[in-house]
């Protein structure tokens, strides 16, 4: 067997059954592989950094590591920018990359990149494959890295002589690991347990902050138990939008700079802040020492460098957060905090704007709330969101009811959408993925509808059209005087005869009378679609101020 | 303040690039980092000497227990270890002034280990306080060339910094 065909049966070992790529002269031979067996399914992008998102999506979605591939060089480097989205993110993500052949290495012959050089930053880990011997060992690894601990891309850089070589001796998986310096902690210190439970038995206004790493340990139903079992009212960050159920009497919102009211207030009275799997970005926690003034600060983290790193910590607990979670419910008895969970929940009564209709304009706030009422009717829908003033409409207005929310959080990453639901689609076939992103982001990713159209994957794209990058105007408003500086759009195509150029039906709507009919035909349909919003100017994304 | 922190890391392609990366990246300054293959030839053990405050430290030392080929980090306790660093010096030095330095050379335990008409080289292995004097004291001779190592660092006692 060849170097490339042992990637392949390592592949197939680790159960893959799909590929995101895009081909070139250095990786032909793992492609000629690919073909030769015929067993995992290749998805050819129209752009390198799309197979990286597209990864990204098909790993969020099914909880498996995803798979991503280009040549070297331009493919390489095309990569990148989803490289850093997944790992900002903590996506297990594993991106095979071609490269020259190893005798080469270092002088700068045609499409040579130090791939592994420039990705240092962004990976969690990666190799350089010279000996097609250690390739099964090398899989194997990258794999389990991208998987345990804090989760994130790992990336295998392949000279093309390594996947050309014969390989020696018979091809065994190796079936465990062993990396000396690599075993991630799981369970939580019982020593910070115990800590913790006496803090949450004292507190009067405790308040847990759920973030993406809530996602990452797939323990949403522990914490839905954790907060019910003690009640104790849930904020979540951009990364934790979605994991309560946006209508449950407990949940209070996302917080931050974008966040709503009721969320922000949360945090900012709370003498107990239970931090779970958020790593207290800038845009989630502005003042994180303004907080930790007032509230004992609980931190569970799987990464014991995310605890104190923006916000000191009076309770460390590293650990895996199903597992303390599963811990804490066990070892409390039940909690009440009546008056504290019913001032909140008046707060975010009061403090939830009914947006008023113009005729002609489509309100995307509107628009989330009516596709979230429509989606629950049908299906736990997989909602991906682009970054802009779309995303943050999205997290504040669609009501969440089990479904999954998906979006590039920590990098702000514009055109990651389309990709990233073609991949979530390909990893649940039977769910509703809907798409939802600006008419920027759109044009930077719109490539990609051919994708969607070769391979049948049949995404809902909406596109929030409103001839402008709308949160960086929002942003010139603000800061600038109202001095717009290249964030309008003109020039832009008629989207919807774009979209049916390629064979994919489309439709525009204009009135928020017209929003319901279109959501219905927009879900309704088995192939891919894309619904065109005319978007009122304007609409800030902020829901206070 | 300054920390010296040791790490023992895989003897791999790129580790030390990765290790040196990282903490600049993090926005930490290095004031010295040496590396050299430890009992074991598949480790590699690094001494680095960061200046930065408490929290610091912390995140130097989580941080770099994140990178895969790390085994293992420890900050130093003050107090607890011995560090060293090997500096050479080449000072210029005609022949009247050979004695003078010579005798310098005694007092601070160096070594000369070339000398020409109009030059002298030295060499001196201690911590960086009295490296820092040594050179002090050769400036006025005029220093050609200065040739430091970084410190090494292992612990006093019968401890060891193992996986
Ligand atoms: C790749 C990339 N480039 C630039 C930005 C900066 N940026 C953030 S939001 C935004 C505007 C997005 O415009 P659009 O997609 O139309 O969404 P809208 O805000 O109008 O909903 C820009 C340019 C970014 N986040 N990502
Ligand atoms: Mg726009």
């Amino acid at each position: 067997m060849t170097g490339a065909q042992i990637v392949l049966e390592c592949l197939k070992k680790e159960g893959v059954s799909v590929v995101f790529g895009y081909p070139g002269a250095t990786i032909a031979p793992f492609y000629d592989a690919l073909v030769c067996d015929g067993t995992i399914k290749h998805v050819l992008v129209r752009q390198e950094q799309n197979a990286g998102h597209a990864a990204s999506g098909y790993s969020r979605a099914s909880g498996e590591v995803g798979v991503c591939c280009t040549t070297s060089g331009p493919g390489a480097t095309n990569l990148i920018t989803a490289l850093a989205t997944a790992y900002m993110d903590s996506i297990p993500m594993v991106a095979l990359t071609g490269q020259v052949r190893s005798d080469l290495l270092g002088r700068d012959v045609f499409q040579e990149a130090d791939i592994t050089g420039a990705c240092e930053p962004f990976t969690k880990h990666s190799y350089l494959a010279t000996d097609t011997q250690e390739l099964p060992t090398i899989i194997k690894e990258a794999f389990h890295i991208a998987a345990t601990g804090r989760p994130g891309p790992v990336l295998i850089d392949l000279p093309q002589d390594t996947l050309e070589r014969e390989f020696k001796g018979e091809f065994v998986y190796p079936d465990s690991v062993d990396i000396i310096g690599y075993k991630p902690r799981t369970a939580g210190h019982s020593l910070q347990i115990k800590r913790a439970i006496e803090a949450i038995s004292k507190a009067e206004c405790p308040v847990i902050c759920a973030g993406g790493g809530v996602v990452s340990a797939k323990s949403r139903r522990e914490l839905l138990k954790f907060a019910e079992k003690l009640d104790i009212p849930v904020v979540s960050t951009l990364m934790g939008v979605g994991m309560m159920p946006t209508e449950h009497p407990l949940y209070m919102g996302m917080l931050g700079t974008h966040g709503i009211y009721s969320a922000n207030y949360a945090i900012h009275h709370a003498d107990l802040v239970i931090l779970c799997g958020a790593r207290v970005g800038d845009r989630a926690m502005s003042k994180p020492d303004q907080i930790a003034k007032k509230a004992t600060i609980i931190h569970i983290d799987i990464d014991p460098a995310e605890i104190g790193k923006n916000m000191k910590a009076d309770i460390p607990i590293v650990g895996d957060i199903r597992n303390v979670l599963k811990n804490l419910i066990e070892k409390t008895d039940e909690l009440k905090h009546e008056a504290w969970v019913n001032d909140l929940r008046k707060r975010k009564a009061d403090h939830t704007p009914v947006f008023t209709s113009i005729k002609g304009q489509v309100d995307p706030r509107n628009f989330m709330r009516t596709l979230s009422e429509i989606v629950s009717r049908h299906s736990k829908a997989i909602l991906v969101a682009d970054v802009g003033e779309n995303q943050i409409w999205s997290a504040n207005n669609f009501a969440f009811r089990g479904g999954r929310f998906l979006t590039s959080g920590g990098l702000g990453t514009m055109g990651y959408s389309l990709g990233a639901a073609m991949g979530a689609k390909i990893a649940k076939p039977a769910r509703q993925v809907i798409a939802v992103c600006g008419d920027g982001s759109f044009q930077m990713m719109m490539c990609e509808l051919a994708t969607l159209k070769q391979h049948d994957v049949a995404v809902k794209v909406v596109i929030m059209e409103n001839n402008r990058l709308g949160m960086v105007r929002e942003l010139q408003d603000k800061l600038y005087g109202g001095r717009y500086s290249g964030v309008m759009l003109d020039g832009s195509p008629d989207f919807v005869k774009l979209v049916q150029a390629y064979g994919i039906p489309a439709e525009a709507v204009g009135d928020d009378d017209e929003v319901e009919g279109a959501i219905e035909r927009m879900l309704k349909s088995s192939e891919p679609y894309v619904l065109v919003c005319k978007v009122a100017a304007d609409i800030p994304s902020r829901q206070e101020d | 303040m300054r920390y010296t922190i040791t790490v023992l890391v895989q003897n791999h392609y790129g580790v030390l690039s990765k290790v040196s990366g990282l903490i600049a990246r993090r926005g930490f300054n290095i004031e010295s980092l040496a590396v050299g293959v430890t009992e074991n030839p598949d480790i590699s053990r690094m001494t680095i000497v960061v200046d930065c405050d408490e929290n610091g430290v912390e995140q130097v030392e989580k941080q770099l227990n994140k990178l895969i080929p790390t085994i293992k980090v420890r900050v130093l306790k003050e107090g607890a270890y011995i560090a060293r660093e090997l500096t050479m010096v080449k000072v210029s030095c005609n022949a009247k002034q050979r004695a003078e330095m010579m005798n310098l050379a005694d007092i601070m335990h160096a070594r000369i280990i070339d000398v020409t008409a109009t030059s002298l080289t030295l060499e001196l292995t201690d911590t960086t306080a009295r490296t820092e004097t040594f050179i002090s004291l050769l400036r006025p001779f005029g220093i050609k060339e200065l040739v430091r190592t970084g410190i090494s660092a292992i612990e006093l006692g019968v401890n060891t910094t193992k996986k």
